[in-house]
């Protein structure tokens, strides 16, 4: 019996140095919101782990101590009356503590609704990225250029990603930089992410969109603004131009790898923005994408 | 042949096949010994037309425990191809196919099923009732149940099962994105099945309002029987709106309208507040009776009345009103803004006070008490600890920004196994084991119990403790397969691991009822546990008038205060009892529900209308019947007492 505890205690603390050595991604972010992220979900470990250890050191206790086994036969519990000190207690010190993840959860929750407090005086790098079922499109309005399932994104400027779908709801995360979003067909969705150093990041629609889901992915390749301004050259000048024909096969269900062109599909099939912020079902009239902002 | 062609499976394997022909084979096995032991009769006069709550909950567990079965065999095979990397066993469609049906089954037609069984035996014994206010819509609601549940089995031998999740967002969930029937079955089998369900919801609620025994005010009930009907009214609230949301994504299969499309005016998102709106209190409904059950085994147990009766009640009403105001937690990530995400964080985690008291409720129920180790307290004591920590998990991920990186990935995937396995289904073994020599007359055996306990909890731990990680390390939920390269392998293996263990508990359990049946005493009287509430103060099994004689109640534990402190609980004199008659309608009007859902599933609009009609007739038939009961002689119940207590 003692040998297969030790054993299996054994087998855990293997499999938890295996992995310690590779830290989990989301908590190895490369990126402020990332960061945010981590560590609110450390701190709410931390706290949330001290409750559990409470709540089996008060079950141990009692079930140590008040066991039929080790009683008289003839002992009869009383009957109780609860306390109200007790009460106050099992109330007050839960509600401290939920009061206390309130306010760090609202706090964050702007901090990663905004852009990275940490690069404000940078312009942001807008990309639109959309999903037709299963591939990513990347549209660089700023460079006029467009990548299908891989992005490129320079170092210490902030990224703000434009997030809409041709079809199911879908999720766009790139869990080193920052949580996710969803991609919507009817309206347009903005995630404000950053990556702080040069490294190959996973990204992937995280929403269930059907059979092609699992391979639903792409590469985040964030490298130096000047090495950034090398890559956009060189699109521009070997790439094929992005036609609306093209574009339309690409929207069609399947696999592809992953391709690059010049120009966006936002000319010709502009997302669903508009003016009033929140869902449109009309055709944007305007282009004018930095002054919208998307909050239902 | 074009006709016949859409009853096809669109994704045929020898899997499927080899179900078919044991599926075949097993009704016509049914069949063939029905009729050689010329139990036809029995069948219909004893159970498919009975109005009795105890034999309907009876009918509940059986159902329950076959969709365990059902949904089990779907968790095995998709535990089994994610052991390892780049597994081959399932296809990305067949994956899909199996954690919907896997999703569903075991919320809708496993866990529901499971509270009824027990709501539905319990509570009219607890409150000293002799049946539910509706005994025949009681019947109707477990019919439709039945035949939801039905119709969504076997939809993966004819037409093709659903695969776009148990949740069924639209728009992936429209024509254009899953084509197959399957979303139709599922669909209707929920609608058919829900519609039992609210009327249950009523039924409920008016018994317990109005048919407690004389003394029980509202704060003596018994803390299960004040569990069901907190559910039972956020049943009342929550399922109205699943209906519509059912409603209108049928219209949109069927009929072509644009409630959720991606144009056309549809709002994507318009179906996800719908289900979660539904689908947060859905989570509660199945929680608090489970609590209601540990509840009323660990005072047993402890030998002790339950610590803090009324903070327990309160805490009930007040996580029955903030489950109704927490369900965007679904969609934290759905663009709503840090305002609107900040304020249900903060409504999701305020869930967690009450939920806390209620654990330290039952640890002061410890306190002082004498504690005895049987199958349902051991259930029970495993219950506090790994609940907590699917409770803690979950108040991680109402930290909304949090939320962002644990949404749709295996984190949340492992929360919700650990609060809805040591929650609801070691809740549901534990009442199984607590209830079942009430139900039968006999007990299962201790030893395999406490054994199978054991497995089971560990179980858990290995199943979904290693989601946690893996989570975290950026698995996403519902992938059918991944690359060495991501390193999820060893924690997937892990998980594998505890899912054979969970089938090798399952297993035991089978083998538990098979042992007991045949070894187990039966001469274990009316109260082998020494319990405190008014179900054990009937015979065991129960008579079906339940109670010979009107019981008078002074306290929440009426039989406690019966053996121990000189109550008298029957001080009335024996007089006829009034009881409903049986009745074939209910179950009739059910297979007529079937072949309706079947019908509409396959777009068959003549036999749907004439189902339709069928529906009306059968209820235009029942308002137009006059059917006054009957009475139950003294002297019948003075001989049938006598048989079953061996006095008076
Ligand atoms: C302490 C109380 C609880 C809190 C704070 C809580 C919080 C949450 C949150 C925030 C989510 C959404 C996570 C996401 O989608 O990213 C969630 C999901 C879920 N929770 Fe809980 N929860 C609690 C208790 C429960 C209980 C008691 C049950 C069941 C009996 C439950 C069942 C579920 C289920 C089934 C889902 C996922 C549904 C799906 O997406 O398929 N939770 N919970
Ligand atoms: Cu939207
Ligand atoms: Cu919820």
């Amino acid at each position: 019996m003692k040998n297969r505890w030790i054993k299996l205690i054994g087998f855990f603390t293997i499999v938890t140095m295996l992995t310690g050595c590779d830290p989990l991604l989301v908590l190895d972010p490369k990126g402020p919101q990332a960061q945010v992220q981590a560590k609110d979900i450390m701190l709410s470990i931390g706290i949330m782990s001290f409750i559990v250890l409470i709540v089996f050191v008060i079950l141990a206790y009692m079930l140590i101590k008040f066991r039929a086994s080790k009683q008289s036969p003839n002992y009869k519990p009383p009957h109780i009356k609860g306390s109200i000190m007790v009460e106050v207690i099992c109330v007050g010190i839960p509600v401290l503590i939920v009061a206390y993840l309130s306010i760090i959860s609202v706090e964050s929750n702007y901090k990663v609704e905004s852009p990275p407090e940490k690069y404000k005086n940078e312009e942001p790098l807008v990309v639109y990225a959309s999903t037709s079922n299963w591939k990513w499109h990347f549209s660089y309005p700023e460079e006029d250029i467009e990548t299908v399932n891989y992005l490129y994104i320079p170092v210490g400027r902030p990224i703000e990603f434009k997030l809409y779908s041709y079809g199911p709801i879908t999720s766009f995360w790139i869990p080193q930089l920052g949580g996710q979003k969803y991609a919507m067909a009817d309206m347009v969705n903005t995630l404000h992410l950053a990556a702080d150093m040069p490294g190959e990041y996973m990204g992937r629609n995280a929403n269930f969109n059907g059979k092609g889901f699992a391979e639903n992915t792409f590469n985040v390749t964030a490298v130096q603004q000047a090495e950034y301004d090398n890559w956009v050259k060189e699109v521009k000048e070997t790439a094929d131009m992005l036609t609306e024909e093209k574009f339309n096969t690409l929207l069609e269900p399947g696999h592809v790898g992953q391709s690059t062109f010049n120009g966006t599909h936002l000319t010709f099939l502009p997302p669903p923005e508009g003016e009033h912020g929140g869902h449109q079902h009309e055709k944007a009239e305007s282009k004018d994408n930095k002054s919208l902002q998307n909050n239902h | 042949m074009d006709y016949f062609e859409r009853f096809a499976i669109p994704h045929p394997s020898p899997a499927i096949y080899a179900s078919m022909v044991a599926i075949g084979l097993t009704v016509i096995a049914i069949i063939v010994g029905l009729t050689y032991f010329k139990k036809w009769g029995y069948l219909w006069r004893e159970w498919l037309t009975t109005v009795d709550h105890k034999r309907i909950g009876i009918m509940y567990l059986i159902s329950a425990i076959l969709m365990l079965f059902r949904g089990g065999a779907d968790a095995i095979m998709m535990r089994a191809q994610m052991a390892v990397p780049d597994n081959k066993l399932l296809d990305a469609q067949h994956y899909n196919e199996v954690f919907t049906t896997h999703g569903t089954v075991m919320i809708i037609f496993m866990a529901m099923p499971f509270i009824m069984a027990f709501m539905n035996y319990i509570v009219p014994l607890q409150i000293g009732a002799r049946d539910v206010a509706f005994p025949r819509l009681n019947a109707l609601s477990f019919w439709l149940f039945f035949m939801g549940a039905m119709l969504l089995n076997i939809s993966f031998v004819i037409g093709g099962s659903p695969d776009s999740g148990w949740t069924n967002y639209f728009p992936l969930a429209n024509n254009e994105f899953s084509p197959s029937v399957g979303t139709n079955y599922y669909l209707f089998a929920l609608q058919i099945s829900g519609l039992g369900t609210l009327i249950t919801g009523i039924n409920m609620i008016v018994t317990i309002l109005k048919m407690r025994a004389p003394g029980m005010t509202l704060m003596k009930m018994p803390m299960f029987t004040w569990s069901s009907f907190v559910a039972n009214v956020i049943i009342v609230f929550a399922f109205p709106v699943l209906t519509v949301a059912l409603t209108m994504g049928t219209f949109d299969r069927l009929l072509a309208t644009n409630f959720f499309t991606t144009s056309d005016g549809g709002m994507d998102m318009l179906w996800a507040n719908f289900f979660w709106v539904w689908g947060h209190p859905e989570v509660y409904i199945l929680i608090l009776p489970a609590f209601g059950i540990y509840s009323e085994i660990i005072s047993t147990f402890s030998g002790r009345n339950l610590y803090g009766y009324k903070s327990m009640v309160g805490s009930m009403v007040i996580i029955s009103f903030l489950s109704f105001l927490v369900w965007t937690h679904h969609f934290f990530t759905m663009g709503q803004g840090a305002l609107t995400n900040s304020i249900f964080s903060i409504t999701t985690m305020a869930i967690a006070i009450p939920t806390g008291v209620k654990i330290f409720n039952w640890l002061f129920t410890l306190w002082k008490g004498k504690i005895v180790f049987t199958t349902p307290m051991l259930y029970s004591m495993l219950f506090i600890p790994t609940f907590t920590i699917g409770g803690v998990t979950g108040v991680m991920l109402g930290m909304s920004a949090a939320d962002y990186q644990y949404h749709n990935t295996m984190f949340l995937v492992a929360h919700f196994h650990m609060v809805i396995i040591p929650g609801v289904v070691f809740a549901m073994l534990a009442g199984l084991h607590y209830y079942f020599p009430k139900m039968f007359g006999f007990m299962l055996n201790e030893k395999i119990g406490k054994l199978t306990a054991w497995i089971i909890a560990i179980s858990t731990l290995l199943a979904f403790m290693p989601m946690f990680f893996s989570g975290l390390d950026g698995q996403a939920r519902r992938m059918y397969t991944y690359t060495e390269s991501t390193g999820f392998g060893i924690w997937n293996m892990i998980s594998f691991i505890g899912a054979i263990g969970f089938a090798i508990g399952f297993a035991l359990i089978v083998y538990n009822v098979y042992y007991s049946i045949r070894y187990s005493p039966r001469n274990i009287g009316s109260d082998p546990w020494d319990a405190r509430t008014l179900e054990w103060a009937t015979p065991s099994p129960v008579p079906y008038y339940n109670f010979a004689k009107v019981p008078h109640v002074i306290s929440t534990e009426a039989l406690w205060d019966a053996k121990y402190n000189q109550h008298e609980l029957f001080p009335e004199k024996y007089e006829k009892i009034h009881m409903p008659n049986n009745s074939g309608v209910p179950f009739i009007l059910g297979c007529i529900f079937f072949a309706w859902g079947f019908s509409f599933v396959f777009s068959m609009w003549i036999p749907a209308i004439l189902t339709t009609i069928g529906i009306f007739i059968c209820m235009a038939l029942r308002s137009l019947e006059k059917d006054p009961g009957h009475y139950v002689s003294v002297e019948e119940i003075k001989a049938t007492e006598k048989k079953m207590r061996g006095v008076q």
